[in-house]
């Protein structure tokens, strides 16, 4: 019941801060001067092309984009009626890209979800790698076993993502074959869900995984050593071998339990340190996350794209955070119980 | 009778340096109590550990043979596997550690860790172990079984926490119990309760018991025989009413000297004089406020102090003694004004004789200047209470810069002289502490303490964490200092031994309040509350024929509800202090 409790509260708090966020992210992308369609109407008016800056005008008006700064905030997340009545993020309408001419809706629909899903795969190759290995090198350090997975973890650390995934995709295509950019065969691009194309979609996921995972999964497997080097020196680790367990029994069970913590807090960092770690990757891969789309809308000032991704990205981080403090709370019960009388 | 443990010519040694055990053989009968005395260093606790080879990863075995007797063919634990050892360990023989608090995963409920040797050793299933869990748990002394079997290691206080661990090793039914100082972290009026408790186990189940131990005062009341070590070696082994009626060896006799001991009095003691007083702290309270588990509860109020009026005169010593959460270094701290009482409460300094008071309670900023040059603290953990990246040079000048008193040299100068005053070498300065032993390094928090010049010192424990003989050095070079420089002192202590040597005046404290007030003298020759009675009584003694009065121990130390009408106290009703004799005051209702 308590956890349920926690759980509704972290979920109001989280809404708060996202409106909070909103409201930074409005004011962020507004603070170069002009706008889109502003700079768009100064263009063509130096070129003599007034037909365009009517169109531009119109737009501007479509969009609220005359009114005042707070006005537009408002309309944009959908507490006051715009032009065309309520319809703002709230009520599920992103907005209009300048840039690509198209809704919002429409540009991101698919990439969002593929944004999510390459880096939840990242996340998860995250733990699955660092946490095997860093338990082993703490059980083992000072052997062969801690100094080469240190050494390895180094050079994941050291060689820049972009680089590593050059390098991944010329013999990864070379050794196994593996797929060459993109997330899916061209030929799945548009189509529905089916077998086939989640099949090719998990073959072009091996690359990115691995590319985008390599430092952070390095990283964490460095602190999980720490960690657990510090938590084998406890008393409670002798009281577990006098009983009669066994080393590994014994390591799952109580010091890897309390090193783990910090991990679990980490999954709110973990995901936006991917997804803007990622941008870069994204385009160098030719992903078709939302990273490419992101460089681009923030290039060209397109406020909707542009800030509908970063609320986006705002939401993924915020959800994190919010998952794991609700899994500190089931993991520890020494959270759990703050305050209670003992 | 063959033995049912017995270790033979063990060396253990770390890395290639000098073995820290040097050729040590020891045994131990059925049933039977063997006592490891020693002080730090001297090789008890990885003697007793090499027993089922729970030692740090460098310590290697370099020789000895450790064999198990009993029932069936003896095992040669000292050549066994780690496979087959694993089944030794906590099946029969199991480990007790120091440390209650931090000896149990704070993760896992205690039912779990307990039940966790049955699951390992008998494969019992969930519910035949909880079943077995739960009788030992009665056993050892859990109101509630069920309860403690859900709880959570940080939900139960130290001496309860030992219990759980003594569940945990007695739950297999072992034929070995192996107890490393299983009572030094605790109060000495739970250190009685949980001695009694191992004593009754063993009487019950006949297990023999190592029991590793500073304290000769808990190997008498304890032990059939006795092994003394120094140094990595065996100084003199027998039986314990031998060794301690008559200790043969010279170190032996050393560690009995040194022994701190609530000594016989058969008079009252002169009571404190009243007219020059350095420190008066009058009504003193502090409440803290703990939040509530949920928004909806009222916040938790802590009563830390309540109401304590005590009054120091100038060059004596005032002793406040209790338990741990008793209030006593609550106390100390608003006395150094490091603490902000509740509104109400006084204190009132005075640097000289006749001077103006400074109100501890409502200081300025120039006064509290004023008022650090002449009250300094000694704390309790000398490991922890030196910086280990300052030279012991920095350390020591560093109340001198804060204060910009003096050039470099004469801090310098001002350092060396104090630390030939707490008996240390000035060439001694450059060096880092961690080239110091414990007793070096609390010598070198007193020589700190002493660098402005205070009145005032406040010791917090200052010997609690050292060895019984460094003990005694400490508490003879505080009172050379006082003689010598007048000072005064407020000693906070739960260690009534200590205090018996060093104090004018005890105030012994108990939740908060003080509950018996008097001269040491007087305290041991007509202790009136229940609480000081178990107090006194808890002490162990090295003397074999002065066991402890468990019955009186367990009635003072009790909740205060349960206190004799004359002095029980509730949330309502609180009995005032009263003046039974002069300087002699007892909470009771008259």
């Amino acid at each position: 019941m308590v956890i349920l409790r926690y759980a509704i509260y972290r979920f109001i708090t989280m809404l708060l801060t996202l409106l909070v966020v909103s409201v930074l992210v409005f004011a962020i992308i507004n603070l170069p001067p002009g706008d889109y369609l502003s700079n768009q109407i100064a263009e063509l008016q130096a070129s003599g092309q007034s037909a365009g800056v009517a169109k531009a005008e119109f737009l501007r008006k479509e969009y609220a984009l005359d009114r005042p700064l707070w006005q537009q905030y408002m309309i944009w997340m959908g507490f006051l009626p715009g032009p065309h009545g309520f319809s703002g993020l709230i009520q599920g309408n992103f907005g209009w890209s300048f840039e690509f001419d198209r809704p919002v809706s429409e540009i991101v629909g698919e990439s969002l979800w593929l944004t999510v899903l390459v880096n939840l795969a990242a996340v998860l190759f995250v733990y699955l790698v660092a946490l095997p290995l860093g338990v082993l090198a703490a059980a083992r350090s000072r052997t062969w076993v801690d100094y080469s997975s240190a050494f390895i973890g180094y050079l994941g650390l050291a060689t820049p993502n972009f680089l590593l995934a050059l390098i991944m995709f010329y013999y990864g295509h070379k050794l196994f074959d593996l797929p060459i950019g993109g997330l899916m065969d061209p030929g799945f691009e548009g189509l529905p869900m089916s077998w086939e194309k989640a099949k090719s979609i998990l073959l072009h996921l091996i690359v990115p995984t691995f590319v985008i995972g390599t430092s952070g999964a390095s990283a964490m497997m460095q602190r999980l050593r720490a960690n657990m080097l510090d938590e084998l020196g406890k008393p409670y680790v002798e009281t577990a071998i006098a009983k009669g367990m066994s080393p590994t029994r014994m390591l799952t069970k109580y010091p890897l339990r309390v090193a783990f913590n910090p991990f679990v807090a980490d999954i709110g960092n973990l995901l936006p340190s991917m997804v803007s770690g990622s941008v870069l990757v994204s385009v160098v891969l030719g992903l078709q996350t939302i990273g490419p789309s992101l460089l681009t809308a923030l290039k060209t000032q397109d406020l909707f794209l542009s800030g509908f991704i970063l609320m986006f990205v705002a939401l993924l981080t915020l959800v994190g955070t919010m998952i794991s403090d609700v899994l500190l709370v089931l993991l520890d019960p020494r959270i759990r119980y703050e305050g209670r009388e003992t | 009778m063959t033995p049912l443990l017995s270790v033979d010519d063990l060396s253990i040694g770390f890395g290639g340096a000098e073995p820290v055990v040097k050729n040590v053989s020891f045994s131990v009968a059925q049933g039977e109590t063997l006592a490891l005395v020693g002080e730090s260093g001297s090789g008890k606790t990885i003697s007793c550990r090499a027993v089922l080879r729970i030692l740090p990863r460098t310590a290697r075995i370099t020789s000895g043979r450790v064999t198990l007797g009993g029932t069936g063919a003896p095992l040669v634990l000292s050549e066994l596997n780690e496979r087959k050892l694993r089944d030794i360990r906590g099946d029969r023989v199991s480990m007790i550690f120091q440390e209650p608090m931090r000896s149990l995963s704070p993760l896992h409920r205690i039912g779990n860790q307990v039940s966790e040797v049955l699951w390992l050793h008998s494969g019992a299933s969930e519910r035949d172990a909880k079943r077995q869990v739960l009788q030992q748990f009665e056993r050892v002394g859990f109101p509630d079984p069920e309860r403690a079997y859900r709880s959570y290691p940080f939900e139960l206080s130290g001496g309860m926490r030992q219990r759980a661990m003594i569940a945990m090793a007695m739950v297999a039914k072992p034929d070995l119990l192996i107890a490393d100082e299983p009572t030094t972290a605790l109060d000495v009026t739970t250190q009685a309760q949980v001695l009694g408790l191992i004593k009754e186990l063993q009487r019950e189940t006949g297990m023999a018991l190592i029991l590793v131990t500073h304290d000769l005062g808990v190997v008498a009341n304890m032990a059939e025989q006795v092994v003394v070590m120094h140094k990595g070696r065996v100084m003199e082994a027998g039986s314990a009413a031998a060794i301690l009626k008559a200790p043969a060896h010279p170190y032996t006799q050393q560690l009995f000297n040194a022994a701190p001991e609530i000594p016989d009095r058969d008079t009252v003691g002169l009571p404190m004089p009243q007219d020059d007083l350095i420190l008066e702290m009058n009504k003193v309270s502090k409440t803290y406020t703990m939040r509530a588990g949920s928004g909806w509860k009222p916040a938790i109020k802590i009563h830390a102090c309540r109401g304590v009026d005590l009054k120091l005169a100038r060059g004596k010593t005032l002793a406040i003694v209790g338990e741990s959460g008793s209030g006593k270094t609550t106390a100390a701290r608003i006395a150094l004004g490091a603490e902000l009482p509740d509104p109400g409460s006084e204190i009132l300094f005075r640097a000289q004789p006749g001077a103006e008071p400074i109100a501890v309670h409502n200081m300025s900023r120039a006064e509290r200047t004023r008022f650090q040059r002449q009250a300094q603290m000694v704390f309790q953990d000398p490991y922890s209470s030196l910086s280990p990246r300052m030279r012991v040079q920095d350390a020591m000048t560093e109340p001198l810069e804060i204060h910009r008193i003096g050039t470099r040299t004469e801090q310098r100068g001002k350092a060396e002289e104090m630390l030939c005053r707490v008996g240390l070498n000035p060439d001694m300065l450059k060096r880092y502490p961690h080239a110091f032993s414990g007793g070096q390094r609390q010598r070198l928090s007193v020589a700190r303490a002493m660098m402005l010049d205070p009145t005032l010192i406040v010791c917090d424990e200052p010997t609690s964490a050292l060895d019984v003989s460094v003990q005694e050095q400490i508490l003879t070079l505080l009172e050379e200092l006082q003689e010598r420089l007048g000072l005064s002192y407020l000693f906070i202590s739960h260690d009534l031994a200590v205090v018996a040597r060093i104090a004018d005046e005890v105030a012994v404290m108990r939740q908060g309040l003080v509950v018996e007030q008097a001269p040491p003298d007087t305290l041991f020759y007509n202790p009136k509350h229940p609480y000081t009675k178990a107090l006194i009584a808890a002490q162990p003694e090295p003397d074999i024929d002065r066991p402890i009065n468990l019955k009186l121990v367990a009635q003072g130390a009790g909740s205060p509800e349960k206190w004799d009408d004359a002095f029980r106290f509730t949330e309502q009703v609180i009995p005032s202090l009263v003046e039974l004799e002069p300087g002699h005051k007892v909470r009771c209702h008259v």
